[in-house]
């Protein structure tokens, strides 16, 4: 629209600045790689890892409004895929004790990228077909509906014996889940859902959250985008359950209880639903003070008594927290907004405009 | 000439439309009044394929829109300012009036009516980066219009564009349509202000309990007893 050579600078600088701080991005996670402990390490993956789940759930919730609560169950699926397809038939013999595998699957043996993705793209099938059924519903109903969902798939996959193991689980996972394939995965995922956010088909999901009626009556197919964006959203839960397969190296349906999608809630609330930046902090947030706060589930001396070690403690805190959020600020961290380098010179830590551009 | 025939539809057991005929020729306003319930929302509700119609027949141009998707209806020239405002609250005037042209590919064109519907609505301009949900009730219904304007249409149904709009904007929006239809839009007005509608419009309907019970120029109507013992307050 307005392309005068003044708006130009702020926009070159602003393009300067994203280039810099990615090159300083991508240099930290060097600097980490070689200067954390194992330990530390798996943190810092696991925040990737959440960063996915986070923004996948806000897509869905956030972005195009609908109160989804299946996401473990696209985990569950995403991580089973891929762990059946990466593991050696060696290592299948060893862990389908009980039953052995199916036929067709005791073969298989794909390397981790196309497993990955095969692992995302059932996932994203799997959520094509429970969306084209599913977001009939509205609201609660459909909360309900994808909440059950997700604990069929867990009942399935506790019974499959042929296929999952069933409550053995399956062990010994390669640890594929570098650091590079955890944060590369984040990185592109989050550019993947910027640019599709700020697409027509982006805008498309947020006319529908704003106004389903308004937004049918300016010809937008509503069911095609509801599915549509519920299909991205399974697929983007199912990469990162593959993720976290070959991160923890063992899955057991247990892992994959209702109350998963409720941690990856909790972040996407705290971020601010419908914000990509709020939900990549409060993932990298959250995931390290679980991390931080394990001393409260430990014996504490707290002056005046000594307790001998509470378990689950620290999810007290976060209980709290959440409350708080939700009776004092209900948008969460960011709200709708997103980072912006605009945004960095509103609050003065940036220059205003060059000085061409005040005398204009 | 958008022409309805026979069109009926029911909701579960309510019949709302009992079978209804009305012509709307090119370029001119034509209105359909009457009390709450009588159907006129439904009407251009089932025109757009917003609600699924039972039988009848929308033709437009000869060609018949009837269980065709809103999208092609919306790609076809006709479009509708939904009653109450339906803006998008939490995105900006800009996005609400990309999404109007959902429909459209043509850039450069979309762009063009972007400009021309700023000059319409200057307000919009000076608050294009602004959320549409902390606009007046009046600068909401512009923003709506102005919405419905960038799928460049050659039908523009309005439901209920006056309603609870400060005096002031209601005179606002009567002067916009008839500047939309000079510029050659076709409009189909619903209003409860039947007055105002009856004032601008070429034709107007009056529609009981999910019938049309007589139609006539908007000059006849506003002189008819039977529209202003109940429709006017008169006499």
């Amino acid at each position: 629209m307005n392309m005068s050579p003044v708006l130009h600078d702020t926009q070159r600088r602003d393009r300067m600045l994203t280039i810099g701080a990615a090159l300083l991005g991508l240099a930290l996670l060097f600097v980490f790689d070689s200067m954390f402990d194992p330990f530390t390490m798996q943190i810092f993956k696991l925040c990737a890892i959440n960063i996915i789940l986070a923004l996948s759930l806000n897509l869905i919730n956030g972005f195009t409004g609908l109160f989804s609560l299946g996401h473990a169950g696209f985990m569950a699926v995403g991580a089973y895929t891929c762990a059946i397809l990466s593991m050696s038939p060696d290592q299948k013999a060893a862990n389908y004790v009980l039953q052995p595998i199916v036929p067709w699957l005791a073969n298989v043996h794909l390397p981790f990228l196309p497993s990955l993705l095969v692992a995302g793209l059932f996932a994203g099938f799997i959520g094509w077909i429970l969306g084209i059924v599913a977001l009939r519903l509205r609201d609660d109903y459909l909360a309900i509906a994808t909440l059950g969902f997700s604990e069929i798939i867990r009942v399935l996959l506790t019974n499959a014996q042929t296929i999952t193991n069933g409550s053995l689980g399956l062990k010994g996972l390669p640890r594929y889940t570098t650091m590079w394939w955890a944060w590369g995965s984040a990185i592109a995922i989050t550019i993947f859902l910027v640019l599709l956010i700020k697409s027509s088909y982006g805008r498309a999901f947020k006319s529908i959250r704003d106004n389903e009626i308004a937004a049918e009556a300016m010809g937008i197919d509503v069911f095609g985008m509801k599915v549509l964006s519920f299909t991205i959203s399974s697929a983007l839960a199912g990469i990162a359950g593959g993720l976290l397969a070959h991160y923890l190296t063992t899955i057991d349906p247990k892992q994959f209880i209702f109350l998963k999608t409720f941690d990856i809630l909790l972040i996407v609330v705290l971020g601010g639903v419908g914000s990509i930046t709020g939900s990549v902090v409060a993932a990298i947030v959250v995931t390290v003070s679980m991390e931080a706060l394990r001393f409260l589930d430990g014996p504490l001396n707290l002056g005046f008594m000594v307790t001998h070690g509470i378990p689950g403690l620290r999810m007290v805190f976060f209980s709290a927290l959440l409350m708080i959020v939700v009776i004092y600020r209900q948008q969460g961290l960011m709200g709708t907004a997103e980072f912006s380098w605009a945004s960095l010179s509103r609050i003065g830590l940036l220059p205003k405009r060059s000085s061409k551009e005040a005398a204009r | 000439m958008l022409s309805i025939r026979n069109l009926s539809v029911h909701y579960g057991g309510i019949h709302a439309l009992r079978g209804i005929s009305l012509d709307v020729p090119a370029g001119k306003i034509v209105t359909l009044i009457g009390a709450n319930g009588a159907g006129k929302s439904t009407t251009l509700n089932s025109i757009m394929g917003l609600v699924k119609a039972g039988s009848g027949s929308v033709s437009w141009n000869g060609e018949e829109m009837l269980g065709r998707q809103t999208k092609r209806i919306v790609e076809s020239g006709i479009v509708l300012v939904p009653e109450g405002r339906r803006v998008f609250p939490n995105l900006t005037v800009d996005e609400n009036l990309t999404l109007g042209a959902f429909a459209r590919h043509d850039k450069a064109a979309i762009e063009a009516d972007r400009e021309h519907v700023f000059k319409l609505f200057p307000r919009l301009k000076e608050r294009h980066k602004q959320k549409a949900g902390t606009f007046s009730g009046g600068e909401q219904q512009m923003l709506a219009v102005g919405r419905a304007l960038m799928s460049r249409p050659t039908v523009l149904m309005m439901d209920e564009p006056s309603l609870g709009l400060a005096p002031l904007f209601v005179g606002m929006i009567f002067d916009i349509i008839r500047q939309i239809n000079a510029e050659g839009v076709t409009v189909l007005l619903v209003e409860q202000n039947a007055k105002a509608a009856l004032d601008v419009a070429d034709t107007g309907y009056v529609m009981e309990t999910g019938s049309i019970s007589f139609s006539g120029t908007g000059k006849d109507l506003l002189a008819d007893d039977r529209v202003r013992k109940a429709y006017l307050g008169e006499g």
